[in-house]
């Protein structure tokens, strides 16, 4: 445990003194600040049309803040994450190849499997930090405005979930090379193919279109953002971070065998 | 102290080193010779566990290096090729993170730490990030994070490729200071450097043991780059290779006589 905390705390400290993290953090901020401030132009507008006409009163009733705010911004980040954890996680095992520095941990007495922890819990506090940050527009919304704090709530603990998830197969994607780009690239590819894999759900039958459901995070994290915290879902989540970690030991560990 | 017996390592159906044996007691620096290409570096990580035998045995301060991997690893302090360096610490913040990594106790990694620097004479740049050091301290760094735990084994892997003169002489009298009752695997290919530095010799080429012998035996008779070429045309004639003379062993390295 300790050998994973101090791998941990270098992996942190390390994302903290490189301009990726930075850029990826101002990055990300930004494109929450714009979808915040047009979701709420929207609505704002949609409220000032509704009360200027009559029987707008009952169509009133229908707009709130956690269906057209919150729901869509959550949606809306998952989709940036997509693009940015990959950048974040990209240098963690291909930049230790590329520098050599893989050997020092390698001939350490560490096990492998707390190296993968350190990495992971490394990367998992930045993100933690980097999607709490956004958890600011909530706090607005609740200051000017009555959101369920339930619903919100369960929203953001599957922005969290679905942010541990990504994490987990960035890291993935980096233990198979020394590619920075490659890894990336890598990690790219493999969360748009698991955002969309239930895309054909609806025409392929029954069993498959399940399966893929199941399969597909957005069906899951849509299912919180509207409040439904499942114990499937959870199940799901729990499954695929404990499986990509797993995965990344054994793509670690296997320069061992080869 | 280090016993290797018929060590072998495989790629595909390419053997690049094949059953090596050879021992070193303890206070003795061993000097691991050989032309580039024969198979020193990748002798070195096998010892170190960085990588896997593909047969054969071997014993690091009496722990086997495949069924006790942990233990060995606890007792090598290993310097690779590259220095293994974080080019984002400083020299004080990475040797702490070395020592953690190396299992010194929590009470004792300051010390250690402060040992080191003042050992290996980096106290003038230990609050500079390691990526704005010249080479000869960024080698330096690379022997202060081998030494930190107090191993009984060092493996340095060409520890003075690439630095000047002056520099050479420091870190060859640093590693004789060192060397204790430490037992040291030196590997190079500067013939001057092992007439200086070792006591014992083991010339490698083509992947096995072409001489294992007290250096001051081996020159007897003749000088020591007569000799390693001997054995190197002897070896290579004895496995029915085309006799291949490495003149960049002859002329390498300050020193080198003509």
């Amino acid at each position: 445990m300790r050998n994973t905390l101090t791998i941990a705390g270098r992996e942190l400290r390390s994302y903290f003194v490189s301009p990726i993290a930075y850029v990826v953090m101002t990055g990300f901020l930004l494109l929450g600040g714009w979808f915040f401030f047009n979701l709420l132009a929207r609505f704002n507008y949609l409220v000032s049309m509704y009360s200027s006409f009559q029987g707008g009163r009952e169509a009133m009733q229908r707009l709130n803040l956690n269906e057209f705010v919150i729901a869509p911004l959550l949606h809306n980040l998952s989709v940036v994450l997509v693009i940015l954890v990959p950048m974040i996680t990209m240098r963690s095992f291909a930049e230790e190849k590329r520098a050599g520095t893989y050997e020092l941990l390698l001939t350490s007495p560490v096990a492998t499997w707390e190296i993968v922890l350190g990495k992971f819990f490394g990367a998992v506090a930045f993100i933690f930090v980097m999607v709490g940050l956004t958890g600011v527009y909530g706090l607005i919304l609740s200051a000017y405005g009555n959101p369920e704090f339930g619903i919100m709530a369960a929203g953001y603990l599957g922005l969290f979930l679905l942010s541990v998830t990504f994490v987990t197969i960035g890291l993935f994607a980096s233990s198979l090379t020394e590619n920075q780009i490659i890894a990336a690239v890598a990690g790219l590819v493999m969360l748009l193919l698991l955002y969309v894999i239930a895309w054909p759900a609806d025409t392929a039958g029954e069993t498959m279109g399940g399966i893929l459901r199941y399969v597909s995070v957005t069906e899951h994290f849509g299912d919180m953002v509207k409040g439904v915290v499942d114990t499937k879902s959870l199940v799901y989540f729990a499954s695929m971070i404990i499986g990509w970690i797993f995965l990344t030991e054994r793509s670690v560990e296997s320069i061992r065998w080869r | 102290m280090i016993e290797v017996q018929q060590l072998t390592k495989r790629y595909g159906d390419r053997e690049v080193v094949r059953g090596i044996t050879f021992s070193a007691q303890r206070g003795q620096i061993l000097g691991f010779l050989g032309p580039n290409g024969a198979g020193k570096t990748t002798t070195m990580r096998m010892l170190t566990g960085y990588l896997p035998a593909s047969s054969g045995t071997a014993k690091v301060a009496g722990y086997d290096i495949f069924t006790e991997s942990a233990e060995v690893r606890r007792r090598i302090g290993y310097l690779p090729e590259n220095p293994p360096l974080y080019p984002d610490m400083t020299v004080r913040s990475y040797l702490t993170f070395v020592a953690k990594l190396k299992g010194v106790a929590r009470g004792e990694v300051a010390e250690a730490r402060d040992k080191v620097i003042e050992r290996t004479g980096l106290g003038e740049v230990s609050h500079r990030l390691l990526s704005h050091l010249s080479k000869g301290f960024r080698q330096r760094v690379g022997l202060a994070q081998a030494l930190i735990h107090n191993p009984e084994v060092l493996v340095l892997d060409e520890p003075t490729i690439g630095l000047d003169p002056r520099q050479i002489i420091e870190i060859r009298s640093l590693i004789k200071e060192l060397s204790g009752n430490r037992t040291v695997i030196l590997s190079t290919h500067i013939l001057p450097e092992v007439s200086q530095v070792c006591d014992k010799v083991v010339i490698i080429n083509e992947g096995h043991v072409a001489c294992e012998e007290l250096l001051s035996n081996l020159t007897k008779d003749g000088t020591l780059e007569e000799v390693f070429l001997r054995y190197i045309a002897q070896d290579a004639a004895a496995h029915g290779e085309a006799v291949e003379l490495e003149s960049e062993v002859l002329t390498t390295g300050p020193g080198a006589e003509e």
